[in-house]
């Protein structure tokens, strides 16, 4: 393990006492408690931790907080690798291994830094001109170039085994950043008695706070934080949420959030990794702080050049000296304090403002020995994988160094201000895009609303928080208590977007350092026309980086406003969309991943078909029983069995996935009519009937039974496919277009488990199980309705048929489904009752001709399936009117046949074609489709139902069936669509 | 300037400091043969395509933003041709063989990238739908190929393939023509080509109202001023109902939120365009290594370019269950187009009741996809005032005669297409 060279004697808020070891690039590193692995790595004297995107130049950490777009890095090994980490964001434990990505063969000798020395010929937008001759030479060379070379870190393809949770938290006031404007504003609006939430992306409260030396009511930051963090958490109105990233705004003051609850420990499968937040608020205050600017200038992009407030950070929070010879180059007084920090600790340091020196007041702050230039520019820098030196403009003086420290201007954070569409405007004094106006509900207070003054913001803070309690109805009481901050200088921010040197060295002067934006790309872009940033940004790539331009669009939007003359006010930002900050997918998802990804439907009687060996298939939510293999049956063998029980003795079916819908009301009859095609008023008690409805465009939309149980009682099914659809048309009908009729309703699928038993047996069958109820031909007729008990539950019988065979359908109070089942079963042994799945139950309605889902596909008319004559004449109904339009009742409908193979041995396919002739191609070709097909072992054949054009009028001519799919042609005869039983005796026996 | 090997030799030399303006910012000319309301991908295609196979150039092209900024550069950048409905099928068709030379005919490189798209099935009825679809395709000329599991996996293998999946994968349809192109691209690569042609191309000039004067158009009022135009071509998808309304078009189409997202851009996972046919999810990983996705529609209507969380996290929990290893990818950032939804899933191409006026829109899903061929078959319709073949199923009176192009057999619930 080597020695932390960088890390100083004293100082910084970790915990020294204790020390962690963790890898990097497979190297042994040491860090402490309190540390992130930026520090970590900076600590250890680690400068060069990536390589950019484009050009793979060197690049070395930049910032300290989530902005970080250099120190990328992979975490983690198999399921649990993880691309792309802001090295600022991770806390070190014990154990963690890190990897630096984007590099071949590593990160010191990087293979394709040789796409730098092409750096002619790859200008901004360079793929639209060229990559096109020979042509074929694009799919075959360029792009599989291009492509293996896209990508920052590589995922491993292994699933993730960790947890993840979705919560939902209600508050009156949601406080983003827990730094001093947060914690004043949560605390006022706490104490006004509001719900508050405060969340911060750090593990512990004070935001910048922690990496300064500036302190407040006589205390260090960090500990006055620390302070009124602990007063709000004995609140308990308060919520406070740590290591939480507010990550976007979204309509009705709903904000996502994610909680990364294990990320800073060894990996543990008992709590989750990271919890998402849905948070529904009253009110937001965003105190999200503020970001700070990098400069643009030639060569501003090598290891050890940084963000000069991240430069104190690593100073003041981690007791890390990132450099020993410093140049701090700034247009503003706020990197004074950096100035004053680094050579507290130690270091030399030279400063050079881009300001005239007699408009810059904190001159007088600058502790002795620091050298200061004013009205100057860094205009170049030294170096390889580190810096060495940097060269000024004007005197064209070099200056020995290894850190280099950036300050550009702050840019508020105001992407929880902007996702809902609101746009920032220009102001004009602190140099940077601002919410002035956050819009209702919504507050800014600190950094986030361009205050850079301690005590503006502890105060902002407070004014923010109380006016946000008022807003949802709190009482104030007395002042807010604004404790006493230390003095800063003032800002004084002059802006600069590009040093004017940059001019003649564009190509070196990186705008977005991730994705290796030149100021040359910019002015490629704007010689072109792309100079609007919606267009640069979609030209040159700029701001599309992990940082989404948190660092670089600004100056890239001041550059541009150069180039087109304009003022920058008027340029305009690019659109703030979510996520502020990205968020790992499987945290969205929370809980439903892989097998929980939708809930499954178990019927009553799952238990019974998984213990007798059930195959299931998916039908919707649900598993339903596709075939019960025996003992050395496949699945044809298994459904020709189950088809042959029904057709010869006795079979049941679990059917409980039906639609079931019960009414009751005076108008409950009148309210069925104007649904169904046929009529249903008019039926009589105790009596089914089959119902048929359609869509608004006349259009058949499901079909069912309908039960008539009482005068003012019904019960219908319908299909499992459309349950939920019927229900939402059911009360669009009755909420918007009939609100008159006296009618409720209610959905009761999972109240009714329900069997289909048929079979010429089966009566006898239920005979022996039914109570209650006489069976008898005379007194229970075909579509009767009656009301019996099995196993001692209280059934609902209807006797009706899809197999054609004698059948009855029962249906049970869910919760004695099984029970019920079993009952049967057993009445039925005697007969051999077999059950059977859903592919004997398609074979029997096909032999039947029964349409079903393949049929009922959305697109198909009542009269096309043979339904014509359901249709009333005498009432109006759903779809009437739009069923009799031309294109549904002219010549040319796919209509409902049946089809059988020439040869007795053809095999039919659903999803075949038929044609005329075979080989032709062209949008005419298909004259239609199987739409379901099966051996039937009834007939010792394939038989199918279709649809084809004018079909009733083709009834015995001959076609192909083809799928071209499997190179298959079939020859078939169209025939009527009643393979079995044609004069419907069996069902009424 | 064309682009060729010895321009960007030329250009490379000298610093890049002499490529031109890739388009002019033209004033607009008091008066046009024909104004083309709308400077997205549809409407720079029409335009290019009015000079290009009519040789009419006396265009303008009203954009009230920065070209490009609608649907064009805001979607998932796939492009297939794997329709059902004979009607579709050979309008998309059409559009895949013209991106097949759009570079070539452009001189301007948009990127196809053929490398197939695959819609998964999962149940026995899902397969023979895939099958239904499949073979319709074959029928049409259009290429489709039926994977049994294995397949999928071997063409996919991020795609979870396990029979422990919520819904195990059964197969997959495949188009191995299918793919993705660059998006804003073609807007550009259309604009530039129109542009070199002669057609003004007119950005931040809003259009606000339709002159009409005896059932004839007169021109359109502008944000910046009054133009004249013999013919008027709507072609503003999500936007449809607005400008409709300004000519006194009642359209059968409502406009909906459809959200894009995009990851953090990673090493190659998938070289195909997957969808899941379980649920709403369809991916793509760029040339950048972004994986770019969508699901379904938002659920209500809207005309604002943003999306709500529900769709979000159905969209993280397909995502991360179809391709287990986007669990630890992160999410950069997600954003909203407006569909224009139609009563049947498929678009409209169409005269209108008011002479010189056309429109084009409700394109649903399938916008982007349709850019060529929607430009191509537009540009015929204004030209000779009668429809492409290709494009004549596309009418409106189809709602009033039932002839309609139900393509996933939804009905007449705009949303449930």
């Amino acid at each position: 393990m080597t020695g932390q060279s960088h890390r100083l004697p004293q100082g910084g808020l970790i915990d020294r006492a204790q020390t962690l070891s963790f890898t990097f690039d497979g190297r042994a590193l040491s860090a402490h408690p309190g540390d992130t692995l930026a520090s970590a790595l900076l600590a250890n004297g680690v400068h060069l931790t990536g390589r950019s995107f484009k050009y793979h130049r060197p690049r070395g950490l930049y910032s300290s907080g989530p902005e970080e777009p250099n120190a990328l890095v992979t975490l983690g090994t198999s399921g649990r690798t993880e691309p792309n980490i802001p090295a600022t964001m991770v806390e070190v434990y014990d154990g963690l291994v890190a990897r630096s990505q984007n590099r071949w063969p590593s990160l010191k000798f990087d293979a394709l830094a040789v796409n730098s020395l092409l750096k002619p010929f790859f200008p901004a937008g360079f793929y639209y001109k060229t990559f096109m001759w020979p042509r074929s030479f694009w799919c075959r060379l360029y792009e599989p170039m291009i492509r293996r070379a896209a990508g920052l870190g590589a995922l491993a393809n292994e699933p993730d085994p960790d947890r993840y949770k979705h919560a939902h938290a209600h508050c009156d006031i949601l406080v983003v950043g827990a730094g001093p404007a947060g914690l004043m504003a949560a605390r006022e609006a706490a104490l006004a008695g509001a719900r508050v939430l405060l969340a911060d992306e750090r593990p512990a409260p004070g935001g910048h706070l922690s990496g300064e030396t500036i302190g407040i009511d006589g205390k260090p930051g960090a500990a006055w934080a620390g302070a009124v963090a602990d007063e709000l958490a004995a609140m308990e109105n308060v919520r406070l949420l740590s290591r939480t990233t507010v990550y976007g705004r979204y309509d009705g003051m709903t904000f996502g959030a994610v909680e990364r609850v294990g990320d800073h420990r060894a990996p543990d499968s008992s709590s989750p990794r990271q919890r998402s937040w849905t948070i529904h608020s009253d009110q937001l205050i965003c105190a999200a702080g503020a970001i700070e600017r990098p400069l643009v200038f030639a060569g501003n992009d090598r290891p050890g050049v940084m963000l000069a407030a991240a430069a104190r950070s690593y100073v003041n929070r981690y007791g890390v000296l990132p450099g020993r010879n410093v140049v701090v180059f700034t247009n503003n007084d706020d990197a004074y304090r950096t100035a004053n920090d680094l050579a507290g600790a130690g270091a030399r340091v030279t400063l050079v403002d881009s300001r005239a020196e007699g408009e810059v007041a904190a001159r007088a702050l600058l502790p002795a020995g620091v050298e200061a230039h004013y009205g100057e520019y860094v205009a170049g820098t030294k170096g390889r994988a580190h810096l060495r030196g940097v060269t000024l403009a004007s005197s064209g003086r070099g200056i020995a160094c290894d850190l280099l420290c950036v300050s550009g201007g702050w840019n508020p954070t105001i992407h929880l201000l902007s996702h809902t569409g609101r746009k920032p405007v220009w102001d004009e004094a602190t140099a940077s895009f601002a919410m002035t106006d956050p819009g209702d509900g919504a507050f800014a207070a600190g950094g986030a609303a361009a205050t850079f003054d301690l005590g503006l913001t502890l105060r902002e803070g407070a004014t923010a928080g109380r006016a946000a309690a008022r807003a949802c109805g709190c009482r104030l009481s007395g002042k807010a208590d604004i404790p006493k901050a230390g003095q800063l200088p003032a800002y004084g921010v002059e802006a600069l977007w590009r040093v004017p040197d940059a001019m003649s060295k564009a190509q070196g002067s990186f705008v977005d350092l991730q994705n290796d934006v030149t100021v040359a790309d910019l002015e490629l872009a704007e010689r072109e026309g792309f100079g609007h940033a919606e267009h640069a940004k979609r030209y040159t790539t700029l701001g599309m980086a992990t940082d989404q331009g948190k660092l670089g669009n600004v100056n890239a939007l001041g550059i541009l406003s150069e180039l087109r003359d304009m003022p920058v006010a008027q340029a305009g930002t690019t659109t703030f969309r979510p996520l502020a900050t990205p968020v790992a997918l499987g945290a969205i998802a929370g809980q439903a991943r892989g097998r929980d990804l939708r809930p499954v439907r178990h019927t009553a009687m799952y238990r019974w078909h998984e213990s007798h060996d059930a195959v299931f298939t998916q039908a919707g939510l649900w598993l339903r029983p596709y075939y019960y293999p025996r003992e050395g049956e496949d699945f044809a063998a298994a459904a020709a069995r189950e088809v042959h029980a029904v057709r010869s003795s006795v079979g049941m079916v679990d059917i409980s996935t039906l639609g079931k819908i019960e009414l009751k009301g005076p108008d409950a009859g009148a309210f069925l009519d104007r649904l169904y095609i046929n009529s249903i008023s008019k039926m009589k008690l105790g009596r089914t009937r089959y119902g048929v409805m359609l869509r608004e465009d006349g259009m058949v939309f499901d079909d069912g039974v309908v039960a008539r149980l009482g005068e003012d009682h019904f019960f219908i099914t319908v299909t499992t496919a459309h349950a939920a659809q019927v229900m939402q048309h059911m009360e669009f009908c009755h909420q918007v277009h009939w609100p008159e009729l006296d009618v409720q309703f209610c959905s009761v699928s999972e109240a009714w488990a329900a069997i289909a038993v048929a079979g010429p047996n089966t009566r006898d069958a239920l005979a022996r199980c039914v109570t209650g109820l006489d069976l008898s031909n005379e007194a229970f007729p075909f579509l009767a309705a009656g009301e019996g008990r099995i196993d001692g539950a209280p059934v609902r019988i209807f006797r009706v048929s899809f197999s054609g065979e004698l059948g009855y359908e029962i249906f049970a109070p869910a919760g004695s489904g099984a029970g019920v089942w079993r009952a049967i079963m057993e009445a039925g042994e005697p007969y051999g009752i077999t059950s059977f799945g859903t592919e004997a139950m398609t074979v029997l309605r096909v032999e039947k001709g029964h349409v079903a889902g393949p049929e009922l596909d959305g697109r198909t008319t009542a009269a096309d399936l043979g339904l014509g004559r359901m249709m009333a004449r005498k009432k109006d109904y759903i779809g009437r009117a739009m069923a009799e339009r031309e294109g549904l009742v002219g010549a040319g409908r796919q209509q409902l046949i049946g089809l059988k193979p020439v040869g007795k041995d053809g095999a039919l396919r659903m999803g075949a074609h038929l044609v005329n002739e075979l080989g032709a191609v062209g949008p005419d070709v298909s004259q239609g489709r199987v739409t379901s097909a099966a051996y039937s072992p009834t007939c010792g054949h394939f038989i199918a139902l279709g649809v084809l054009r004018d079909g009733r009028s083709r009834i015995g001519e001959r076609l192909y069936a083809v799928s071209p799919l499997h190179e298959e042609q079939v020859e078939v005869t169209v025939t009527q669509g009643v393979f079995v039983d044609a004069q419907g005796e069996r069902m009424r026996v | 300037m064309r682009y060729s090997l010895s321009s960007i030799l030329r250009n490379a030399a000298t610093g890049h400091k002499h490529w031109p303006k890739q388009w002019r910012q033209p004033e607009p000319k008091k008066a046009y043969d024909i104004v083309i309301v709308g400077g997205g991908g549809h409407g720079l295609a029409t335009a290019y395509y009015l000079a290009r196979n009519h040789g009419l150039t006396n265009i303008a092209v009203l954009e009230k933003g920065y070209l490009g900024n609608g649907n064009i550069g805001r979607n998932t950048t796939i492009v297939r041709s794997n329709y059902l409905c004979p009607e579709n099928g050979q309008f998309y068709e059409h559009s895949l063989k013209l991106w097949e030379g759009l570079s070539q005919d452009l001189n301007y490189n948009v990127m196809l990238s053929q490398r197939g798209v695959l819609n998964t099935f999962h149940t026995p009825a899902q397969r023979d739908a895939a099958i239904r679809r499949g073979n319709a395709m074959r029928l049409h000329g259009v290429d489709a190929v039926l994977l049994n599991r294995e397949e999928v996996k071997k063409l996919a293998p991020a795609i979870d393939c396990s029979p422990g999946a919520r819904f195990p994968v059964r197969g997959g349809l495949l188009q191995p023509r299918g793919g993705s192109v660059r998006h804003d691209a073609v807007a550009w690569g259309f604009a530039r080509g129109a542009d070199a042609r002669g057609v003004d191309i007119i950005q931040n000039c809003e259009v606000t109202g339709i002159r009409i004067e005896s059932g004839r158009v007169r021109g359109v009022e502008t944000t910046r001023g009054s133009i004249a135009a013999k013919k008027i071509a709507i072609v503003v998808a999500g936007r449809s109902t607005l400008v409709g309304n300004m000519a006194g078009l009642r359209l059968p189409i409502e406009s909906h939120v459809l959200q894009c997202f995009v990851t953090e851009p990673v090493k190659p996972i998938l070289d195909t365009v997957v969808s899941f046919g379980a649920d709403h999810f369809a991916v793509v990983q760029s040339d950048k290594g972004g994986l770019v996705f969508n699901g379904s529609l938002d659920g209500y209507n809207s005309y604002a370019q943003r999306g709500n969380m529900e769709t979000l996290e159905s969209v993280a929990a397909c995502a991360s269950s179809f391709m287990p290893c986007m669990s630890r990818l992160r999410l950069l950032r997600h954003w909203g187009g407006i569909n224009d939804m139609t009563m049947d899933g498929s678009p409209i191409i169409t005269r209108t009741p008011v002479k010189g006026l056309y429109f084009n829109g409700g394109w649903c899903y399938g916008g982007f996809k349709a850019t060529p061929a929607s430009g191509w078959t537009y540009a015929h319709l204004i030209a000779n005032d009668e429809p492409h073949e290709f494009a004549s199923g596309f009418t409106l009176s189809r709602f009033e005669t039932g002839l309609v192009i139900n393509e996933n057999g939804a009905g007449p619930q705009p949303g449930l297409h």
